[in-house]
């Protein structure tokens, strides 16, 4: 099981790849359309990403409550194990 | 009287090089791109055919990772010919609903749709990226284009096989004589160096199967030559309504004097033996560009290399351009960077406008013993001097499904000498 941290970081990576925005601008209190500018197909391919790397299922309808990085990576924390 | 249209910017990228200067030297000098292949692919699926003519700078070396993740291989390689022929025009300010982009591709998509595919069958809909379909369909490359520039008089997409990057000028002509716009963007990319297609070319016999000699494998003309080399990467040409390219000082090429299209409706791969669409495409962009056939000094053929195809269309210059054939040097440029299909006409455009700008018609590689049959002048060796004056070239194109697509470009001179 993936810590906050690891889980932060690995998303921070997924979306560096799909975006090219440098990882550090990836913090927990940022909104994913609002402060990083990410559209609704690079979202859904960084929650298909995310799914691969944590081994985890996020369902469709729940992606539209992850706002903010931080609420990505409470679901991800959350849904391991599972 | 119909609105001119003229030639004021070239773009390219393609097995002999990345960027127009890069093949102007190349195409003079007279190289191969074509090279064994390294991919696991080509053992892994044991294809008969072991050479292609890849790009000689891959596009992702030129575009960003995060633009190129979104976009085809032949879209990437749309986009970096545009660019390097919208800066090559000059065009500082222009009205973006009267740019137009017409931008072909002879087969689209195919690598996103085939890993798509593969994904499927391999992980499920769920990894299926959701960005599949817009990058696979055929109008991406003019739709990509037509982002990047912002131009919003329409993006077209001619789909003719072989013939599409050709055809791509003759919608571009059409749109700025018809006044729907005053600049085009227009040309034809094509990345297909991929198992599949590379397996059903090679089923058809259409591909050369040289695979101790790859370099060698593209030999238009010559008698012993046994089929085409594929090849990849996308030309530009930006076209522009006289007045507006005048009124702004730009550098001109050329016209873009006149252009036809026909179909064979014969058979769906096999050209015509009497070359009769192809002569009626020849005669007909001579007609468009009021031209007789004494006016031509010069033809880009198509030439691919089969040993089907060239003669046909030998037949058909010589019916439309009769005993002044004789006088006309002919180059096949596809011997040395083989056959980009829907972005070949393209291609080949880029270097027709550059031969009668420069004066100098690029070298034909590879022809050792030339077909009795095919007793065309074909420059060889070193490039020929194209003559003083008003001066016309023309470029072939012809596709699968009977496409033929004839572009007629004039100079008026003087001759510009290379940089």
């Amino acid at each position: 099981m993936a810590s906050n941290e690891e889980i932060l970081a690995g998303l921070a990576e997924i979306v560096n790849e799909e975006t090219g925005l440098a990882p550090e601008a990836v913090e927990l209190d940022k909104s994913f359309t609002d402060d990083l500018d990410i559209d609704s197909i690079s979202m859904m391919t960084i929650v298909v990403n995310a799914e691969e790397k944590f081994d985890v299922k996020i369902p469709d309808e729940e992606v539209k409550n992850l706002k903010t990085v931080g609420d990505a990576v409470s679901f991800i924390e959350g849904a391991q194990g599972k | 009287m119909a609105r001119k249209v003229v030639i004021t910017g070239l773009g390219a990228t393609t097995p002999i090089g990345g960027d127009v200067p890069t093949l102007w030297k190349n195409a003079l000098k007279g190289v191969s791109g074509t090279h064994t292949l390294t991919d696991e692919w080509v053992e892994k699926y044991a294809l008969p055919v072991h050479f292609a003519a890849k790009a000689s700078t891959p596009a992702t070396d030129v575009l960003s990772r995060v633009e190129a993740k979104r976009m085809d291989p032949s879209t990437q390689f749309a986009v970096v010919a545009a660019r390097e022929a919208w800066k090559d025009s000059g065009i500082e300010e222009v009205d973006h609903d009267r740019l137009a982009v017409a931008f072909a591709t002879g087969i689209g998509g195919v690598w996103t749709l085939l890993d798509a595919w593969d994904t499927l069958r391999e992980k499920g809909p769920r990894r299926v990226l959701p960005m599949t379909v817009p990058m696979l369909m055929p109008n991406g490359p003019a739709a990509a284009v037509s982002l990047d520039l912002g131009a919003r008089a329409g993006a077209h997409t001619p789909v003719s096989a072989c013939a599409s990057g050709t055809e791509a000028l003759h919608i571009a002509l059409e749109l700025i004589r018809s006044g729907k716009a005053d600049v085009v963007m227009a040309g034809g990319a094509e990345a297909a160096i991929h198992p599949m297609p590379m397996a059903s070319f090679a089923a058809m016999q259409a591909l050369s199967k040289r695979n101790d000699s790859p370099e060698t494998a593209s030999r238009p003309y010559d008698i012993s030559r046994d089929g085409f080399v594929m090849g990849e990467g996308a030309g530009a040409l930006v076209l522009e309504a006289e007045e507006h390219a005048l009124a702004r000082g730009a550098r001109i090429y050329g016209e873009l004097a006149g252009t036809a299209v026909t179909a064979d409706a014969y058979h769906i791969t096999a050209p015509d033996p009497q070359g009769l669409g192809a002569t009626r495409a020849l005669k007909g962009a001579l007609y468009d560009a009021r031209a007789l056939p004494e006016d031509v000094v010069h033809v880009n053929a198509h030439a691919t290399s089969t040993p089907v195809g060239d003669k046909p269309e030998y037949t058909a210059l010589k019916a439309a351009l009769g005993d002044h054939l004789e006088n006309v040097c002919v180059s096949a440029t596809k011997s040395q960077m083989g056959h980009l299909l829907g972005a070949s006409g393209a291609v080949e455009s880029v270097l027709t406008a550059l031969a009668v700008y420069h004066r100098l018609a690029p070298v034909t590689i590879n022809l050792e013993n030339q077909d009795p049959e095919i007793p065309l002048d074909v420059v060889t060796g070193t490039p020929r001097e194209l003559p003083e004056g008003e001066i016309m070239a023309l470029n072939n194109s012809f596709g699968f499904g009977g496409h033929n697509a004839v572009v007629a470009i004039r100079s008026t001179g003087p001759k510009v000498e290379m940089a």
